[in-house]
């Protein structure tokens, strides 16, 4: 049991993570093929995954709907979604899903109409969150939160009209701190992460880290 | 008589004169097309073997009115009627191409094309020992005129891409480093290592947790499992759940793709399972909210103001939801922990959660964690990578000073 929970899955890792490795490192026809097959592979995968997820969400739902579990009337909307997309999907505009997929039909209205316009909502609720963030984070009470403030404001009026129209120098000291500090700051921080990503796939490769398999060892 | 004669022959010398001259001057842009020198193909270097290169010298004639134009046969007494490319004259040089000429000054002094031999011929499978000939055209509006030259190459696959070979020597020199440290490390485990905030919090938050009676909640970011991000997530998420099995606590994970979501189900029940507790495991705690991204905002900021945690980490990759899902919790009143390595989401995260692990640490986290001196000596090789880039950086900027540009295309990636 140990070896196909332990020893097969490492081998694979070690196997596929030195292949893919390398690669990166060959342009001839037959590495690139080799690309295209993993790929494909992941899509397959994940196509099947998509079932267990459904399983799971349907599952979840269900077990509130069940014991009536504080907001299970939301529970409920998952399953009148699912129910309703699922059948205009399956109509296909009268032509059914064993046809191509049909354009302006009512699983499209579905998805133009309420999921699209829903997501937005979501979306445009970030606008307020900025505002509160922005309030919390500018307020002057340390010397760091008092250059950050500074920092903030001049790059604020340096984005809009107003800065300019105030003095000239406001946008170029803008440009000035999107492209040298921030820029310093933003480059220092992939090289760190460039180097974690690199040490974490190697630990990963050789079987050092091996939480991801679940447990500690 | 002999006047009118005269009036006569001057009025025809002159007709023919100016007729001579009007010929010459509309003949002038042929005469005046100077042809390139030095036509060349050869085998697209470091390519899966589809393109061939074409180079030849800049012509005098060089403007936007004047074409190059090649043609392309499969036999060196061929007709060349097929077309392969047209460019316009002034454009496509050396300088576009620097990953095989490098930045030479005198690459602007010769045009360079890369022509699809299958792509012309219509994926016709010409086999790797297929030779294409070339012919060069200039070509203005009424005039052609066409270079002997015939070019010759074959498209051949490459095994080994050569303008990768720094990124290669360093892979090899910090993979190197790291391991060395590994076995470094299991000689002498008290290796000392900075504090994280963010991670040496993680026992009060679940702490908290526990004294509230209140769950724990993990979100994914929106990253799938090929994702380096996700894959530490579920390390930290193995960790805590470890944790959180020792405390009694109630973890609740949230997850927004299929494959993360099987992955994190195991890796919560082998935790489990390993601090004796396989019967405190619910399966129904790790779970699928939604798919798309604000949906899944949606799905998780339901749970955080209904159910209330006492603490939210927030872990892998993130985009835009990063901080209505941090705001939203941080309004309910959670201990929030949050580790990702998306730069353009670390300010909201700094602005709206008690700790915030940067980029690496995110990375570091799984051995901070578990102490483990093999995965701690990772961190020790990271800190020494770091080393060696900030002196080669430091180098990097005096020689760039001073106009020596070597050490900056060393380290350039194609």
């Amino acid at each position: 049991m140990n070896f196909l929970k332990r020893t097969v899955p490492l081998f694979i890792a070690f196997v596929m993570g030195v292949l893919m490795a390398m690669q990166y490192y060959v342009p001839h026809k037959l590495s690139q093929d080799l690309l295209e097959v993993i790929t494909r592979w992941d899509r397959i995968i994940a196509g099947f995954a998509v079932f267990i997820g459904a399983y799971s969400l349907f599952h979840l739902h269900w077990t509130r709907i069940k014991r009536k579990i504080e907001g299970w009337g939301y529970s409920v909307f998952v399953f009148f979604g699912a129910t309703i997309t699922l059948i205009f999907g399956l109509l296909n505009g009268g032509k059914f899903f064993w046809n191509d997929k049909q354009d302006g039909t009512m699983f499209d209205w579905l998805y133009y109409y309420v999921q699209v316009p829903a997501g937005a909502t979501i979306f445009s609720i970030l606008a307020f969150f900025i505002a509160s963030a922005a309030y919390r984070t500018f307020r002057a009470r340390t010397k760091e939160s008092t250059v950050l403030l500074i920092a903030a404001i001049i790059v604020m009026f340096g984005r809009v009209p107003i800065g300019n129209y105030i003095s000239q120098y406001i946008p170029a000291v803008a440009d000035w701190i999107m492209a040298v500090p921030n820029l310093a700051a933003k480059r220092g921080i992939l090289l760190g992460v460039s180097l974690g990503a690199i040490a974490t796939s190697l630990k990963i490769i050789f079987g050092i880290e091996r939480s991801y398999l679940g447990g500690g060892d | 008589m002999t006047v009118l004669k005269k009036i006569f022959f001057i009025v025809t010398l002159i007709s023919l004169l100016s007729f001579s001259a009007t010929s010459i001057i509309s003949a002038q842009p042929s005469t005046f097309l100077i042809p390139p020198t030095e036509f060349k193909a050869f085998d697209t270097p470091n390519d899966a073997g589809e393109a061939i290169s074409l180079t030849w010298s800049a012509s005098p004639s060089d403007a936007s009115d004047v074409f190059y134009v090649i043609y392309i046969d499969k036999d060196t007494n061929g007709t060349f009627e097929r077309e392969a490319i047209r460019i316009k004259s002034n454009t496509s040089y050396r300088t576009s191409a620097p990953e095989i000429y490098g930045y030479k000054k005198g690459n602007g002094d010769y045009h360079y094309v890369q022509i699809f031999p299958s792509k012309i011929f219509n994926r016709e499978a010409p086999g790797q020992k297929q030779v294409y000939y070339f012919k060069l055209a200039m070509v203005t509006d009424d005039t052609k005129i066409t270079l002997d030259t015939i070019a010759s190459a074959s498209a051949r696959g490459n095994w080994l891409h050569t303008k990768k070979i720094n990124n290669f020597v360093i892979m090899i020199m910090l993979s190197t480093i790291i391991l060395y440290f590994i076995v470094h490390a299991r000689r002498n485990p008290n290796m000392f290592l900075r504090r994280i905030g963010g991670l040496d919090a993680v026992d009060d938050a679940l702490g908290r947790a526990t004294e509230m009676g209140k769950p724990v909640l993990f979100v994914h970011g929106l990253t799938g499992m090929g994702s380096i991000s996700t894959i530490a997530a579920t390390s930290i998420l193995g960790r805590i759940a470890r944790r959180i099995a020792d405390y009694d606590a109630n973890l609740k994970v949230v997850n927004n793709d299929p494959i993360v979501m099987s992955v994190s189900q195991e890796v919560v029940k082998e935790s489990y399972l390993e601090a004796g507790r396989p019967d405190a495991y619910n399966p129904d705690n790790v779970f699928l909210v939604a798919s798309e991204q604000f949906p899944y905002v949606a799905a998780v900021g339901g749970i955080m103001t209904r159910e209330k945690p006492a603490a939210n980490f927030f872990i892998g990759y993130f985009y835009a939801e990063a901080l209505i899902l941090a705001e939203t919790g941080a309004s309910t009143g959670a201990i929030q922990i949050a580790g990702t390595d998306a730069y353009t989401q670390l300010p909201f995260f700094i602005t709206t959660c008690d700790y915030t692990l940067i980029g690496e640490e995110l990375y570091a986290a799984s051995a901070y964690l578990s102490r483990e001196p093999m995965l701690l000596g990772t961190l020790r090789a990271q800190d020494v990578g770091k080393g060696l880039l900030i002196v080669i950086l430091i180098l990097g900027t005096i020689l760039a000073s001073f106009g020596v540009e070597y050490i900056t295309h060393l380290f350039e990636a194609f």
